[in-house]
Formats: structure tokens, C-alpha cells, sequence
């Protein structure tokens, strides 16, 4: 160690008994924390980032990772992390980068949140012996139904996304995530009948076949944006924001940015693509509205556009705006929504939770009596079909996953996306890393946790009584607060336990 | 001595429940004593905290003026709201409703009834038709008007409910003497004490009266999106929202009976998908276009309105409901000895499907 290094975070530990040498962990660690000379196997715990790869794949079971004991003198005030990132600071100069969610124990609203079952006065329903529907229709819906000269109903509407659960696959791009985990997303939204969303990074040539099931993003940076990608998705997306870091671009580090990627993004090969914080056709709603109508108009008026938002403080007064621009769908995206890259001053403390905020813009918009001109979509930490069905029943019509998604495909949150060293596959775009995550294999076990929590969906919406989840959308009555302040209980429009 | 955060509209109460229903499809006119006499079978389905009637037909001689039934705790509050009613409305006709001492029926409020026409230059003014009027005015004295409760408010019909058995209620309201076209019948089991008569059912906006049986679990989430549309849910009963959906649905949405029975109890999905393309296609748009007017969990209504009423179970049938017919007459209940009980001959009993709405009407011009 050095005078300007603090001891590793994690130690890795080898059992010398059961390690048979073969050497697996050199070759899975991109990190270099394995070491071989040619007679000793040594770790450099320093290089250690926690992923658990070498853990997994270890075939004798001969290492763990274990938190280091050794720890700073922290106080209260003072704990390591924040010490540490002076350390760091104090090399660098720089800007701190990190990725996924906050790890700062903010409140989690979902698990304050408890769901209401029948007890005698209505019954449960069985959902293995009784229908039970979770399709869900996004989109905007007309004030009034329309009727032909024959008095029928002329059956026109607005364009929706349909879906056969409440769930879709949020936002990671082509850049920030490899190709494996793209194809992993569109294969397993196909199965599922959902979508998964490029992000803003813009359509690989080879998955337009999975077009009907494809969101394509609109972002700041507009890379990969022309006429056949936003004719070919099944709705378009404009992303104002991310959860992660509000009003803050994206930097895809020149480096990343390879032949395929160029290709897409249409950016030169090793350029960093930068995406500026604002969209710079867009300072104010009015122009969003424009921005609006011309994707409706390069698209035909075919495909619904999402606006989604960041979750910040003004959000309710944001989203009814967003509403009476035109835009089909809402996407709000609370803090504590995972990134591939953000500043980690910006990622930990700004923008508010999605509970409060999804909350907040569900009553605007229905105290402005405008909740069926669009539809919304909750991310930013869902974790479980619990997260799923208190969404729902807070006013949410679907909800955006992704964190889980990776974790499906195999990420133990390490949280070191930024570094592209990713031993998983997925966020990385070195050919042999890529490699290590098999599409199809992803794309089974991401139509196993979705239909999981779809499973898990139906017990919960039968034990309610509730045999559609239309009826649990805005249901508040099926939510009570557990230990939280009157305050709380207000913005979240539910009753505390016992009420 | 009940408290007061226990009332009606304080706490949302479950209920089980009796309904009951007659009709002549040829509008003769039927006893009011028929209705109740129905009820009697079904006694145990009510623990006497709540009965009431809807009566069609039942005020020929202002059949052109709506009838205003109200409750008042106080002299003051009758004193406050009548200033109100003087204000825009033209009152034909103002009286107590006639009651008898039963044993059975205590702490009755006021029970005052109006006949009424909106003031012209009123409507003029506010560039309402009447019927908005009165809907507005209803809900305007049920919450801004303290003691004072709107419960019955269409022409040519009326409610009449009470804390207590409904067969009891009949007797308290003298019902013998009104005779109508159609008469539909509640008797409740509620689960808490809500002492409060508004609370009873039928509940009614205009001329459309709900009786219902059963308890919604996506109440809240039809309560929310039908306050949306200017409707103010102050009792948290299933029955007041149905009523606001019916009312939203067929007076300011323009649909039919039955396209409104396919969207509070919609087919499922699959359902809809079986069906002939055409017919598909139309359950496919109400059900998306009115997604949260979805109604789940276990309901058998009966929804009168002029000139006709229907019968609704939820689409899993969670609740009881047989139909019976007597030449003109149609019968609807939750049990077969209530229509046996006053038609014992009753023929063609049958039990309509979950979400299968039984519609029945008046011959055009015979009421």
C-alpha cells in the first residue's frame, strides 16, 4: 500500500485445501484481482470489486469474498465511504462516477406499504381455478367514445401498448449494456408479450426483428435516431430524464464506443457520445409538445409516445403538463433507479423517491380530471412483484424494470459499471466478456422472473378479491402505511394499519 | 349512543344484503305491499340496520316535477337548505313524508319531500339541462349542507329508506298506499353500526336508484376515477358509486344498458377475444376506454330507472340472483322465495350468468 491508499473494501479469500489450481479465477477476473506466476496463485484484493464471478464460477468452491475488517476510525458524522471519497478526490481532481441505484439507506416507501386481503365479507379468488387478468392497455383514452352514423361504435382509438402483464423492461442502451443483454431483453419481451427499450443508444440492425416488442428512446443525444428507427419500434419514448441523475446527460466513454456502436449511435468510431443534460429543442413544455406531435407526425400517428420524467421535487405540476402535451404515456423514474454511469453527488442526492412522486402525479392528475389522457409507468427500484402490485395500486398502469433484469442476467450489484470491466457480460463491450452471458439463457431467465411475478401478481390481486388489475390501479384503499408520519400518509393517499 | 366517526361516509362499511325487484312490463301499476311482502323470506339476509324501496310511477300528478326526498337532523339545517331550493328552484308542492310509529323504526329525522322545477333563467345562467341541475344540486346539499341529505331526486318515482328490517320500513313508510310500475327492495347487513339513515339503500341520483348486494374490491379504484368527473362519493359505499358510474355512463357518456353491463362487469379477455369480430372488437374498446369503470368482487344489483330496470351480477357470479316472470310481471331477487313468497306460480326461474344483464322495460307509453 501506498501513503495515499486505504486497505481493500473486500478481501478475497482462498481455501488452499480446496483449490485445485485450475486457474478459473484468473481467466474470469477482467479486474486482474487473480494472479498467476507460473507456481503461485496470489489475490490483489485491491482489484476486488465484490462481483462474486470467480466466487461463481470457482469449481471447488475454494473462495469467497468477505468484507474487510480493516476499517477506518469512522464516527457519525464521518463514515467510511465519505472518507474515502475525499481520498479519492484529493488524487483525482475529479468528479466522483458511480453506477446503479443510491446505496443510501433513504426510505424505501414499498416496504412502509402493506396490501389489503378478503376476509369474509367478500371472497378471495383462487387464480389457479379462476380467470385472472393482468393485461394492460397503455395509452391514452378518448373522453368520449364515438359513434358511427349507424349509432356503433366506431372503435377508434388512440395507439396503445398492449401487455400481458403490468411490466416492461426499462430503458439501458446499446453502449452502457452489451449486445448479449439487448438480445437477452427483445427475446424475452417477445415471449412475454411486453417490451423491453433501447434507451438512447439507438437499434441494433439485427433486432428490428423484434421490433413489435421494442420502445425506442429518443434521448438528447439523439444518436441512432432516424425515420426507420422510430417507425420501427412500437412506441417511442423521449427520455427528459432518469431517476439516477436528474438533469444530467450521459458520457459514453470514447473507448466504448466500437465499430458496432458507432454504427448504431451513427458516431464516429472512439468518439465519446455525449449526451447534453437538456434536449436543446426543449427548454420549456411548449416545446415538448412539438417535439410531441413531430414523432406523431414522422410515425403517422401509429405509435404512442412516452415522455418519461425524472422524479423530482415539482413532478406533479410536471406530469400534468407532460399530459396535456400530447404525450400517450408518462414515465416517471424515482431516485433511486439504477444508471450504467452518474455523478455520485447527483445519483445520491437528487430527485425524490417514486412512491411519493408516483403518488403525487396520479391525484394531479386526477384532481385535474385528466388521469385517462395517459398512461403511466413507475420505475426506479422495483424489486418484487410486491413493489409491482403497490405501484399499481398507488395509480401506476405498468411499471419499468431493469436493475432486476440484470440481476436475472447474472449482475451481483458490484456497481462498477462505469469501468466496463464487467466479468458478467453486461455492462461491457469487450468482445471475450460479452461472450460469458448467453442471450438465450438470459432471455429463459428473464421470462422465468417475469412470469414469476406474474404468478405472484394473480396470488396477491385474488387474495384482494380483485380478478383484473385494472381494478387494482389507483386502489389505494388496498394500501395501508406501516411507521409512517402523517405527513407521509397524506402525499401517499392511504390510511395507516389499523384505520 | 353511536360516535360520530362511526357514521356513514366516516368509515368504509361491507355489507351483505337482500334485493329485490317487480316490474310490468305493461306498466300496471303494483302495490307497494308487494314489494315489501317479498322481503319478508329474506329476513335473514338483513340484521336491521338498514331497508328501503324505489318506487317508479308512484307520483303521477307531478310526474313532470322532480321529487326531492330529503333527511334533516335539524330544523336549522331544513331552514338553510329549503332557502337554497327557494333560490333556484320553483317548489309546486312541499310536505312531510307520511310515516306510522313502529316499534321498530326509532330516532327518525325530518323526512321532507319537494315537488320541483328548476327556474329557467337558472339553468339559462349556468348553461345546464335540468337534470344536470338537479344531479348537481343533490350532491351540492349532501355535502355542503350539514343534517341535510338528498335521497331520492327524479320524477315520477321515490325512495324510501330507513335504519331497520325493510319489511319493517315498508310499514313505517306506508308503503300500501303508493302503487307503481316497478318497485325495487334492499335489506342490509352492514358490519358495523352505521346508525345513519342516508346510509340505507336504495341510493339514487335522479331517477336511476341502485340496490345492491355485495362488496366491491375495486371500489376505491372506481371511486377515484369517477370523481374525475365532477361526482363527490361522501358515503363510501359500493352503492353510491355504482350509482355514479350508471349515472356517468348512460346520462353523460350516451351508452346503452347493455354496453354498460359490459363494462362494469366486462368479460374477460378471453371471453371477448371468442366472440364474432365485430362484437369483439366494440367489448375490446369499452373495456380499454373504461378500464377503471371495472367493477370486481361479488355484486348483484338491480338498477331501476324510468320505464325499465336491470339486473346485474358481478362476472364471476359471487352473489345470488334468480329472475322469475308472471305474465306482465318480471320479479328479481336474491332467493326464489322472495318472488315465491308474492307470486307463488312464478314461472321460468332462472338464474342469469355472471356479468349476463337482465334488462327489462316498460311498453313505450305505458308508463
Amino acid at each position: 500500500m501506498g501513503q495515499w491508499e486505504v486497505y481493500p473494501e473486500f478481501e478475497v479469500v482462498r481455501s488452499s485445501a480446496r483449490c485445485t489450481k485450475c486457474l478459473g479465477c484468473v481467466a474470469q477476473c477482467a479486474n486482474g484481482a487473480h494472479q498467476y506466476d507460473g507456481a503461485q496463485l496470489t489475490c490483489d484484493s485491491a482489484k476486488c470489486v465484490g462481483c462474486h464471478r470467480c466466487v461463481a464460477m470457482c469449481p471447488t468452491r475454494a473462495l469467497k469474498i468477505v468484507k474487510a475488517d480493516c476499517a477506518l476510525r469512522e464516527n457519525g458524522n464521518w463514515d467510511s465511504q465519505t472518507i474515502k471519497e475525499i481520498f479519492k478526490q484529493a488524487q483525482s481532481g475529479g468528479v466522483l462516477l458511480s453506477s446503479m441505484g443510491t446505496p443510501k439507506p433513504y426510505p424505501v416507501y414499498w416496504d412502509k406499504l402493506l396490501l389489503n386481503a378478503s376476509q369474509v365479507t367478500n371472497p378471495s379468488i383462487d387464480p389457479l381455478r379462476e380467470p385472472m387478468e393482468t393485461r394492460v392497455c397503455l395509452g391514452k383514452k378518448p373522453g368520449r367514445p364515438q359513434r358511427g352514423p349507424d349509432g356503433r361504435f366506431t372503435c377508434e382509438l388512440p395507439p396503445q401498448l398492449k401487455l400481458t402483464m403490468p411490466m416492461l423492461f426499462s430503458a439501458m442502451s446499446y453502449g452502457s449494456v452489451s449486445y448479449n443483454v439487448h438480445e437477452a431483453l427483445a427475446r424475452a419481451a417477445e415471449e412475454l408479450g411486453v417490451y423491453y427499450n433501447t434507451g438512447e443508444g439507438g437499434l441494433h440492425e439485427d433486432f428490428y426483428t423484434y421490433s413489435p416488442n421494442t420502445i425506442v428512446q429518443v434521448a438528447s443525444g439523439r444518436f441512432g435516431v432516424h425515420e426507420g428507427y422510430l417507425n420501427a419500434g412500437a412506441a417511442i419514448e423521449i427520455k427528459m430524464g432518469q431517476g439516477a441523475k436528474p438533469g444530467i446527460g450521459g458520457h459514453l466513454p470514447g473507448t466504448k464506443v466500437g465499430a458496432d456502436i458507432s454504427r448504431t449511435r451513427m458516431i464516429p468510431e472512439g468518439s465519446d457520445a455525449i449526451s447534453p443534460a437538456p434536449h436543446h429543442d426543449i427548454y420549456s413544455i411548449e416545446d415538448l409538445r412539438q417535439l410531441v406531435y413531430s414523432l406523431k407526425q414522422s410515425t403517422h400517428h401509429k405509435k404512442p409516445v412516452i415522455v418519461k420524467v425524472a422524479a423530482v421535487h415539482n413532478i406533479a405540476a410536471i406530469a400534468s403538463g407532460i399530459a396535456r402535451s400530447g404525450a400517450d404515456i408518462i414515465a416517471i423514474d424515482g431516485f433511486r433507479g439504477g444508471t450504467g454511469a452518474a455523478p455520485t453527488r447527483i445519483r445520491d442526492n437528487v430527485g425524490i423517491p417514486i412512491e411519493l412522486a408516483l403518488a403525487a402525479v396520479d391525484q394531479r392528475l386526477r384532481d385535474e380530471g385528466i388521469r385517462n389522457q395517459v398512461g403511466i409507468i413507475a420505475g426506479g427500484s422495483i424489486r418484487s412483484s410486491a413493489d409491482v402490485a403497490k405501484a399499481i395500486a398507488l395509480g401506476a398502469d405498468a411499471v419499468y424494470i431493469a436493475t432486476a433484469a440484470l440481476l436475472a442476467l447474472g449482475c451481483h450489484l458490484c456497481r462498477t459499471c462505469q469501468t466496463g470491466m464487467c466479468n458478467w457480460g453486461i455492462a461491457t463491450q469487450r468482445p471475450e466478456l460479452v461472450a460469458r452471458l448467453d442471450p438465450k439463457e438470459g432471455a429463459k431467465r428473464l421470462v422465468n422472473l417475469m412470469t414469476a411475478w406474474n404468478h405472484e401478481i394473480m396470488e396477491m390481486l385474488g387474495g384482494m378479491g380483485i380478478n383484473s388489475i385494472e381494478a387494482l390501479r389507483g386502489n389505494r384503499l388496498m394500501l395501508r402505511g406501516i411507521g409512517l408520519t402523517a405527513k407521509e400518509l397524506e402525499i401517499l393517499g392511504v390510511a395507516h394499519a389499523g384505520e | 349512543m353511536i360516535r360520530p366517526e362511526l357514521f356513514e361516509g366516516q368509515v368504509r362499511i361491507p355489507s351483505g344484503c337482500a334485493i329485490s325487484a317487480v316490474i310490468s312490463r305493461e306498466g300496471r301499476l303494483i302495490s307497494g305491499q308487494t314489494i315489501v311482502d317479498s322481503m319478508r323470506p329474506m329476513h335473514e339476509r338483513s340484521n336491521g340496520l338498514g331497508g328501503g324501496f324505489a318506487g317508479y310511477g308512484i307520483y303521477p300528478e307531478y310526474k313532470d316535477f322532480f321529487a326531492l326526498h330529503i333527511f334533516y337532523d335539524t330544523d336549522e339545517a331544513r331552514a338553510a337548505v329549503e332557502s337554497h331550493l327557494r333560490a333556484v328552484l320553483e317548489i309546486v308542492r312541499a310536505e312531510n313524508i307520511p310515516t306510522r310509529k313502529h316499534p321498530a323504526i326509532t330516532a327518525e329525522p325530518f323526512i321532507w319531500r319537494y315537488f320541483v322545477a328548476p327556474l329557467r333563467s337558472v339553468l339559462h345562467s349556468r348553461q345546464q339541462d335540468e337534470e344536470e341541475f338537479i344531479a348537481q344540486l343533490a350532491m351540492r346539499v349532501n355535502t355542503s349542507y350539514p343534517g341535510a341529505y338528498v335521497f331520492s331526486s327524479g320524477k315520477n318515482m321515490g325512495v324510501f329508506k330507513a335504519v331497520g328490517y325493510p319489511e319493517d320500513v315498508g310499514v313505517f313508510y306506508r308503503l300500501e298506499e303508493y302503487s307503481g310500475y316497478c318497485w325495487t327492495a334492499h335489506g342490509r347487513y352492514p358490519t358495523n353500526t352505521p346508525g345513519w339513515w342516508g346510509g340505507a339503500h336504495p341510493f339514487a341520483l335522479l331517477d336511476r336508484t341502485i340496490v345492491h348486494n355485495g362488496e366491491i374490491s375495486s371500489y376505491d379504484c372506481n371511486r377515484r376515477t369517477i370523481e374525475m368527473y365532477g361526482y363527490k362519493c361522501t358515503l363510501q359505499t359500493d352503492t353510491e358509486v355504482i350509482t355514479y358510474i350508471a349515472d356517468f355512463l348512460q346520462r353523460k357518456q350516451g351508452l346503452t344498458l347493455e354496453e354498460m353491463a359490459s363494462v362494469i362487469a366486462a368479460p374477460f379477455w378471453s371471453t371477448i377475444e371468442r366472440q364474432p369480430k365485430g362484437k369483439s372488437r366494440e367489448l375490446a374498446y369499452l373495456r380499454t376506454v373504461y378500464s377503471s369503470l371495472l367493477i370486481t368482487g361479488p355484486f348483484s344489483i338491480i338498477l331501476g330507472f324510468r320505464g325499465g330496470l336491470m339486473a346485474l351480477n358481478d362476472r364471476l357470479k359471487l352473489r345470488s340472483m334468480v329472475v322469475g316472470e308472471k305474465d306482465d310481471k318480471v320479479y328479481i331477487a336474491s332467493e326464489e322465495a322472495a318472488i315465491r313468497a308474492v307470486e307463488p306460480s312464478a314461472e321460468n326461474i332462472w338464474a342469469p350468468a355472471g356479468g349476463q344483464p337482465v334488462v327489462v322495460r316498460v311498453r313505450e307509453g305505458a308508463y
